[in-house]
């Protein structure tokens, strides 16, 4: 039973693979840019149980930027990708702009939070 | 000393006493001589003027080099000088001559310098041409046509009357018309305005319009309706019925609205009334209709300032009186007494002098003691209706009080002034009752004085040893904590009754300097006091050893005050117990409290503990370094070119090194390779014009975080943003059109 439940995985992970290998590349570079968000944010909680929370605005207003970034980007994936049916009259340029300007307000809310 | 004394206090008789606790055995004389001085500031004591002003005079008015500050310090020093007869001119006038010749020829000069100036000459009478006061006075003339305010009027009428007396013929266009102006400005109190837009009334003001009315009067020379200068005796008699009284009797003038700016005293408000009053009654046939005891109580008032220490109130104080002395209504006449100390054992006669306000001498009169009461027990007179006689060589009238039999004390004395000659009424005012304050002194015996020691049990036994306060032998005693010390004695005043005095205190000394004051109780006859040792143990702190003993018996009415070293005592106290209190440190000397005070230790919050720098700059690395994944993997998305090995290598060992620079290249170059560069050059510069303000706002982000406030980043973040609106839209448009335009081609 072992060796056929780890089969399984190994044949879940390739077809995931192939599936994912599919998906188009500007999806796949979101997908990247999020995954680079977590990671920071991941490295930032790791500092603070270090070093502890002192300057705690400054803590979360690092995390919260990450985070946010991620929602945002996300949200853009959703918007951008073509197999959704909600989102077949909006434009991608359109979402990418959206994600732009969303970005800069957060960034700015982030950057006076930062103090 | 005499001037300092004057300066309105009123000291507590007390106080003689308490500078009395420091060991004196001085003459009687010099003691009652610092009585006499110190009652002298006693209530309601005043004095005519004296030479004491008249040394206060030259003391204050001080030209520095025939100079003084101003013209109208000028007028002022010498206008005292020549009131009091005091002070020569004769370095004063070559001097400020030159001064007055060039105020007065001047184009620049004011109303207000003119003003001064002629009045200096006036005086001085230094040599100034006809022509140029026909000149001044031409200037006055226009300054009359012109103005509408008070001073203005004030200044040009009094300089025009000067100049009148120099011999040159003025004259006062449309008397009348100024008669009216200035009668425009007067209140229904009494009281004038200065100008018409300003609202409070004054009594200063109400002053200086009489001075002016009155010198209308006189230039124009004519006949003025009875009727107007009969308003003008109306507002007079009003602005006499607002004036203000203190308890003792005298009379001010005070302003009733106060401005901060320009606030003038009782007693200048008071001079300037009083000059404007005379002015007006001098001018006026019949007199006014002023009570004569309300001058008396301006007298009062204005003697009762005693010697004033700055140079205006001198000059405020003397003119208006000069002008009481000379007036036209009544001349008070002041009660004073030479001396308000009197002693029995110098045998002192009440003494009461009658003059007027600058001492000289009244008519024929008899003065009468209404009434003498002790200010302890106020309502049953000592004496009634005493008759002074008069001693034609000092001047003075006297009482002899000897033979009375008036004990020592403090008295309130109540005078009637009673002229000889019925006539003398219209013109001397007498002013009512005169109250006074008197000490009466003498030498108070000390009798029965007797001190021992006995134990708490037996009260009787008690072995007393006469005590001698006069002689100088000490007594010795020793004591325990379970005995008591037992003092008496008994005070007699020269005619034989018991007296309380002021202060009856026994003071123990350590001789560690600790010291307790303890006061006696007076029982009918005697002062004694008991001194139980058993329940002062706590108090003495316990300590043992040789207290000297010293008893103090003062009163404003004793000559002989004193403070005895009676001995010492040898007291055995027992331990003390654990928790008993030290005694007070010696107490320390009072200039270290000039010295560097104790340092003080400020107490500030713990800094919050920061992580190690290299910490900190550690994981700014690690946080870039997902950045730098990103990067590249995006690079591999698009280009989709593998990493091999060596690659990877060199990118690990690169990685620290130039991990910036392959971001920041890379990114240029998936920026470029991203956006599918467009063909067309203004949708390329639109592109371009896209990331550079994208990167604007980013740089703007940093510098709000370095620098700059929410405020103007906002600022700058709108401009930008509308700029990057603008742009973005025409790039992705065009972007938009040529996706859609290969979508249709697909």
């Amino acid at each position: 039973m072992a060796k056929s439940s780890s089969s399984d995985a190994q044949a879940l992970i390739r077809s995931l693979r192939s599936a994912y290998a599919a998906t188009p590349t500007n999806l796949k570079i979101i997908d990247l840019y999020v995954v680079y968000a977590i990671t920071t944010a991941v490295i930032q909680i790791v500092y603070m149980g270090i070093v502890g929370s002192f300057p705690f605005n400054s803590f979360l207003s690092g995390i919260l930027s990450c985070v946010g970034t991620a929602v945002l980007a996300v949200c853009l994936r959703i918007q951008v990708n073509k197999e959704n049916k909600e989102f077949k009259d909006l434009s991608p340029e359109r979402a990418f702009a959206d994600f732009v300007l969303c970005n800069l307000v957060l960034h700015l809310v982030i950057m006076n939070f930062l103090g | 000393m005499a001037s300092r004394l004057h300066e309105g206090k009123r000291s507590d008789p007390l106080r003689h006493v308490v500078q009395r606790m420091v060991p004196n055995h001085g003459s009687i004389g010099l003691r009652a001589l610092i009585c006499a001085l110190l009652s002298i500031c006693a209530a309601a004591s005043i004095r005519p003027i004296s030479d004491a002003h008249r040394s206060a005079a030259l003391d204050l008015f001080v030209p520095s080099g025939g100079l003084f500050q101003s013209l109208e310090e000028t007028y002022e020093a010498l206008r005292t000088f020549q009131i009091l007869g005091v002070g020569n001119f004769s370095d004063i006038g070559p001097a400020t001559c030159p001064v007055i010749i060039d105020n007065l020829t001047s184009p620049a000069s004011s109303p207000k310098d003119l003003f001064d100036a002629i009045r200096v000459n006036s005086i001085l009478e230094c040599q100034i041409g006809s022509q140029t006061f026909k000149d001044v006075a031409e200037k006055f003339q226009d300054l009359i046509k012109s103005t509408d305010k008070l001073m203005n009027f004030y200044y040009s009428i009094l300089g025009l009357l000067h100049v009148k007396a120099q011999g040159v013929s003025v004259v006062l266009p449309d008397a009348e018309g100024v008669f009216y102006s200035i009668k425009a400005l007067s209140q229904n109190d009494g009281r004038w305005q200065y100008d018409s837009n300003n609202a409070e009334s004054s009594t200063c003001a109400a002053g200086i319009a009489l001075e002016a009315l009155a010198g209308v009067v006189s230039l124009a020379d004519i006949e003025l309706v009875q009727s107007k200068i009969g308003t003008i005796k109306h507002d007079i008699v009003k602005l006499f019925d607002s004036i203000n009284s203190y308890d003792d009797g005298t009379l001010y003038f005070e302003e009733k609205h106060i401005d901060g700016s320009e606030y003038k005293g009782p007693l200048a408000t008071t001079a300037s009334v009083v000059r404007g009053a005379s002015a007006f009654a001098a001018i006026v046939s019949e007199k006014l209709n002023i009570p004569g005891d309300k001058l008396v109580g301006i007298a009062k008032f204005l003697l009762s300032v005693g010697v004033p220490s700055s140079t205006k109130d001198l000059f405020n104080q003397i003119d208006s009186l000069s002008h009481i002395e000379n007036n036209r209504i009544s001349i008070p006449l002041i009660l004073s007494l030479p001396s308000t100390v009197l002693s029995l054992t110098s045998k002192d006669q009440l003494e009461v002098e009658v003059t007027t306000v600058f001492g000289s001498a009244a008519p024929p009169l008899t003065v009468n003691l209404v009434r003498a009461s002790s200010s302890d027990v106020k309502n049953n007179p000592i004496l009634e209706n005493q008759e002074l006689q008069f001693d034609t060589e000092k001047n003075v009238h006297y009482l002899d009080i000897l033979p009375l039999k008036i004990d020592i004390g403090k008295y309130t004395l109540e005078f009637e002034i009673s002229l000889h000659d019925p006539e003398n009424l219209n013109t001397y005012a007498t002013g009512g009752h005169a109250h006074s304050l008197i000490f009466l002194t003498g030498l108070v015996k000390v009798d029965k004085s007797q001190i021992g020691i006995y134990d708490t049990d037996s009260e009787s036994s008690a072995s007393m040893l006469k005590l001698d306060f006069f002689k100088d032998d000490k007594i010795s005693l020793v004591a325990n904590h379970l005995q008591k010390l037992h003092l008496s004695f008994q005070l007699f005043t020269p005619l034989g009754n018991t007296i309380k005095p002021h202060q009856a205190f026994l003071k123990l000394r350590h001789e560690s300097k600790v010291e307790h004051i303890f006061a006696l109780e007076s029982s009918s006859r005697q002062y004694k006091i008991i001194l139980d040792f058993l329940a002062l143990v706590e108090k003495f702190y316990y300590l043992s050893g040789r207290y000297d003993i010293e008893l103090a018996v003062g009163d404003a009415a004793m000559e002989n005050s004193f403070l005895h070293v009676l001995g010492y005592i040898d007291l055995d106290l027992p331990e003390p117990p654990e928790r008993a209190s030290r005694p007070p440190s010696l107490s320390v000397d009072p200039y270290a409290r000039f010295g560097p005070k104790q340092e003080i230790s400020h107490i500030f919050r713990a800094p919050e503990t920061r992580p190690p720098k290299e910490l900190s700059l550690a994981f700014l690395a690690f946080t870039l370094v997902p950045l730098g994944g990103f990067v590249i993997g995006a690079r591999v998305l698009v280009d989709g070119f593998h990493f091999d090995a060596q690659t990877k290598a060199t990118f690990i060992s690169h990685c620290f090194l130039s991990m910036s620079i392959l971001v920041s290249v890379q990114l240029l170059t998936l920026g470029v390779n991203l956006k599918s560069f467009p063909s067309s050059s203004v949708h390329a510069l639109f592109s371009l014009l896209f990331h550079a303000g994208i990167a604007a706002i980013l740089l703007l982000y940093v510098l709000f975080w370095l620098k700059l406030d929410l405020f103007t980043t906002l600022k700058v973040l709108g401009l930008i943003g509308v700029f990057l609106i603008f742009v973005g839209h025409r790039t992705l448009s065009c972007l938009a059109s040529t996706s859609a335009g290969k979508v249709k081609t697909n």
